[in-house]
């Protein structure tokens, strides 16, 4: 069936099964493979993306559900070809990756953690990456990139851009 | 990080690992990402039996339906492939990418079925009929290892792969001669790597130039030669892809069954075809699980503490079939007696076969086990003689002056100094603080308890476990080779020959080459070319790439700075020594003559007639390097096995709330001497990510099968990885002391964390329940197995070694 979706700003749309996921509408048919299949039952968090502002498991939701909803995925995040964004350029610093598969689920789990918390605790960041399963790192440069990204985005004093808006920025408890 | 004595311009900086840009920004390359014109996908029928003949398989009403391409079954496979290989001499245990005539267990692959597209192909398996007639099965090590058990293989005529007996060194007199004696058993779960990428492949054939494409996950030695053996191609006629990206491996993405599969899939059909395996397919019949391990130990020690011998006997469930598992039996024999100097050792390594899923290469090659058994063997001797257990490690410890120090079973460790490592480690946590801590803790009510674990990464392996258990294979090389090419205006291109999981080898070459020629690492490129443009190069397995892939572009890069250097000083009339090469440029000290980088490389690339007699033009030099000190075949069960041995020192602090039996981690640290380290960012991603894996091996992760035979952990709902919220923040404090055998002094660290962490946290949880007069010996130790064996101790039930 045709589904109308709205992804990275962009206004999109696909002769999509009823049956498929977002994640593999995604990657078939508008070709953005940067939302990967890790266990595709909802536990790994590889698949994850925004929508309206929120992480969300690609592989749990159907394509034909996303209608309507701003749907964000890595591809969204680098303000241009070859430049990024400061949570990604924070993930380089510290080397918050090794095999790079569940990084773009962790760094939009981190992105969106950022957009409601300015402040984040050691706490609030390993509660936000808590569904997202990293092998590689053990974790610990993963925190330190959302640290610094963090601190960076404070010192840059720029309005957050929000999405969905129900949740006001906050600082950390 | 030691002083530096050479006096590095980039080695050992905190530069940024080159190849993360394209991994934020989701601009991986991985295999699910190659999508091929016309490509088929392929879904897979598993066996529901544990062991059962194959009485039919009817696919017609599978074959029938619009979308639906082919039904592959075993028997048309083999006809069409030779079985793949074994390690060992065991022909009689035959392996194919589905199963042949009976199944080996619950998950095998019996059919294969290709679509349209993958939901397709998964639609159809349903609709694919396979009769069965079940058969005895055995699941446990010990049942099989009976001569009355149910052969896995009957042609084999056992379960039994491999039983070897080892004796170094003079052990019946040291046995003889101790005063104390302590033996005990443990056992090692069946876990593995488990990478958030599962396998995948993709295949086209080409008959018009007789050509077969690969792209796959795989980090695999010699995978483009086992492919044509099985498919009965030419070696010249297989071209894989190493530009795709690996998403994780750790060890496990050998895919060889995968691949001769869709390869053959490829062929036959004329159309690429590709497999990415689902989580359940991958879990249960990816042929990826790790090491599952009985250990019995005997020691001999005196009152002192001090260890004179030790009797292992390893008893190893290698699944249904022998693919590479015997040989991580094999790997620990290079550092068996740990950092410790035990006189002699006995090991008798036991391989057998049973219906489980097939193991595969993990993180370690069977060293982690290892080490966990002979940390425990260390804590029961400190228990043994009310010795703490650091004095017991510091006094059997190997001192740093010993080095190099050859071991019983025949390797010599390069260098170390674990007294100064302990030493440091106890400094930054204030250990008798943290004791007092421990003790604050219990007087709160909590079980409360300090793990500590030592033990060594081998690391730069040369295999040398493959002739030392298999004497029909004499390999005495696993060499690593580096290309560099500067071009015409004077730009760096290096060529490297491996697939790449997340190690950061463009990163070390870079880092080392631009080292050499004391240039911008940023500004050098590297490539992987595809196989059939490869120089030989034998993937990133045993902690080796630092040492080999570093080692050989450390030594192409001087080949080209002495060619460099010698253009220059034809110019100048002078021989190559009287002249000085610095930062690309050259110049004769003696005189105002200099030439820069971009005008020797002009002469090098246009003008032959400047160049000294006989050189060839252009800027381009290879290497390929040869494992250091891995030269010679084994000799009386003794053999040299890894160059270089990193150590690491583990310290937990850890308590249980009784009434809950969760363990939680209160602190970690962990010392780590690799030697020089290249890049920092790497060296501690790798060692906090071997501590998380270590954390899941010793607390959650576990493929356990049922009594009918099935897999009951095959999602990530039961088989339970770590997340945030389970990996402690870890402190990581460093040491160097650089190999003799390596370039710039480093050691391997892909392995460091992993090796000791489930040491460390099995002995930490045995100190929290230790006033209950409980231990647990066998791993995952898990939540629910710590509060049944608190509650059991509380309530006075008769005391036994927990589950």
């Amino acid at each position: 069936m045709k589904v109308d979706l709205r992804i990275n700003g962009v206004n999109r749309s696909a002769d999509i099964e009823p049956r498929k996921t977002l994640l593999d509408a995604l990657r078939e048919n508008f070709l953005l493979n940067g939302a990967h299949a890790g266990c595709e039952h909802g536990v790994c968090g590889a698949c994850t993306v925004l929508v309206d502002g929120e992480p969300v498991r690609s592989c749990l939701m159907f394509a034909v559900q996303a209608d309507g909803y701003e749907i964000t995925t890595i591809e969204g995040l680098a303000p241009a070809p070859g430049e990024l964004s400061v949570i990604q350029d924070a993930f380089c610093e510290t080397h918050g990756l090794q095999c790079g598969y569940c990084t773009p689920g962790m760094i939009l789990a981190a992105h969106a953690l950022l957009q409601h918390t300015v402040t984040p605790t050691r706490e609030d960041i390993v509660e936000a990456i808590s569904g997202n399963i990293c092998r590689c790192t053990g974790y610990g440069q993963i925190i330190e990139a959302v640290q610094f990204a963090a601190d960076r985005l404070r010192k840059a004093n720029t309005p957050r851009p929000h999405h969905g808006a129900d949740k006001p920025v906050v600082e950390a408890k | 990080m030691s002083a530096d004595p050479l006096g590095f311009r980039f080695v050992s900086t905190n530069r940024r690992v080159r190849e993360d840009r394209r991994f934020v920004a989701g601009h991986g390359h991985f295999v699910a990402d190659v999508a091929l014109e016309g490509m088929l996908h392929v879904a897979i029928l598993p066996s529901q039996h544990p062991a059962a003949r194959i009485v039919s398989i009817d696919a017609s009403a599978a074959l029938a339906m619009p979308g639906v391409h082919y039904v592959l079954t075993g028997d048309e496979l083999a006809a069409a492939t030779d079985p793949l290989m074994n390690g060992l001499d065991t022909p009689k245990v035959r392996r194919h990418p589905l199963a042949v005539g009976q199944t080996r267990y619950a998950g095998e692959w019996v059919v294969a079925v290709v679509a349209d597209s993958r939901a397709l192909a998964e639609d159809a398996t349903e609709k694919v009929r396979v009769t069965y007639e079940p058969l005895p099965f055995v699941m446990n090590a010990e049942e099989a290892l009976k001569p009355d058990s149910p052969p896995v293989h009957p042609a084999h005529g056992s379960n039994v792969l491999l039983d070897r007996t080892f004796v170094w060194g003079e052990v019946d007199k040291h046995f003889a001669e101790s005063p104390r004696h302590l033996s005990f058993r443990v056992t090692w779960g069946r876990n593995s790597t488990v990478p958030i990428e599962t396998f995948g492949v993709a295949a086209s054939w080409d008959p018009w130039r007789d050509m077969l494409d690969i792209w796959a996950s795989i980090q695999m030695p010699k995978y483009p030669d086992q492919i044509a053996r099985a498919l009965r191609i030419p070696a010249n006629g297989v071209r894989v892809h190493q530009d795709v990206d690996v998403g994780g491996s750790y060890g496990v993405k050998r895919g060889i069954k995968q691949t001769v599969l869709v390869a053959h899939l490829a062929r036959r059909l004329g159309r690429p075809v590709r497999l990415i395996e689902d989580r359940l397919e991958n879990m249960r019949g990816g042929d990826a699980h790790g090491p599952e391990r009985i250990f019995d130990v005997e020691v001999a020690f005196n009152d002192d503490g001090i260890v004179k011998s030790m009797k292992i006997r390893a008893l190893d469930n290698a699944g249904a079939y022998a693919g590479r598992a015997p040989f991580q039996l094999g790997k620990p024999i290079g550092a068996i007696v740990g950092p410790y100097k035990i006189a002699s050792v006995q090991y008798r390594a036991q391989s057998v076969t049973s219906n489980k899923a097939v193991q595969e290469a993990v993180r370690g090659f069977g060293q982690a086990p290892t080490n966990y058994a002979i940390e425990t063997a260390i804590d029961k001797v400190a228990a043994a003689t009310g010795l703490p257990r650091i004095e017991v490690r510091r006094r059997n410890f190997i001192a740093k002056e010993e080095f190099p120090y050859l071991i019983p079973s025949g390797s010599t460790y390069d260098s170390g100094d674990y007294h100064t490592v302990v030493d440091k480690v106890f400094a930054h946590i204030d250990f008798a603080g943290m004791e007092q801590e421990r003790d604050r803790l219990r007087a709160s009510g909590l079980l409360a308890g300090i793990g500590i674990a030592a033990c060594l990464e081998p690391s730069g392996g040369n295999s040398s476990f493959e002739p030392l258990l298999n004497e029909k294979n004499t390999t005495t090389t696993w060499m690593d080779s580096c290309r560099i090419n500067i071009d015409g205006l004077g730009f760096i291109t290096v060529t490297i020959h491996n697939t790449s999981s997340g190690q950061g080898h463009e990163t070390l070459v870079s880092t080392v080459i631009g080292e050499v020629l004391q240039i911008d690492p940023d500004l050098i490129r590297v490539i992987r070319p595809d196989s059939l443009a490869c120089l030989p190069s034998n993937s990133p397995v045993g902690s080796r790439m630092a040492i080999m892939l570093g080692g050989a572009a450390f030594q192409a890069a001087q080949k080209l700075k002495a060619k460099l250097t010698r253009v220059a000083a034809h110019q100048f009339g002078l021989s190559a020594d009287k002249v000085v090469y610095a930062s690309g440029g050259v110049s004769d000290p003696s005189s105002e003559l200099q030439l820069g980088w971009i005008e020797i490389i002009n002469i090098a690339h246009r003008n032959f007639h400047l160049l000294p007699e006989g050189m060839e033009p252009g800027l381009e030099a290879t290497h390929v390097m040869q494992v250091p000190t891995g030269n010679k075949l084994p000799q009386d069960g003794r053999v040299q096995m890894y160059p270089c041995h990193s150590f690491e020192f583990h310290v937990v602090l850890m308590a249980i709330d009784p009434a809950l039996g969760k363990p939680e981690i209160k602190r970690y640290v962990i010392g780590h001497d690799c030697g020089t380290v290249i890049n920092p960012h790497i060296v501690k991603g790798m060692t906090l990510g071997g501590v998380a894996h270590g954390l899941g091996a010793a607390l959650l992760e576990e493929f356990v099968y049922d009594d009918e035979g099935h897999l009951i952990t095959q999602s990530f709902m039961d088989y339970l990885l770590p997340s945030s919220h389970e990996v402690p923040e870890v402190e990581i404090v460093h040491h160097c002391t650089p190999s003799p055998f390596t370039v710039f002094g480093q050691k391997g660290s892909g392995e460091s964390g992993y090796l000791g962490a489930p040491a460390a946290i099995s002995a930490a949880i045995n100190d929290c329940v230790s006033p209950l007069g409980i231990s647990f010996n066998k791993l995952p130790i898990r939540i629910s197995a710590i509060g049944d064996a608190i509650a059991d101790a509380q309530h006075g039930k008769p005391k036994e070694q927990a589950k």
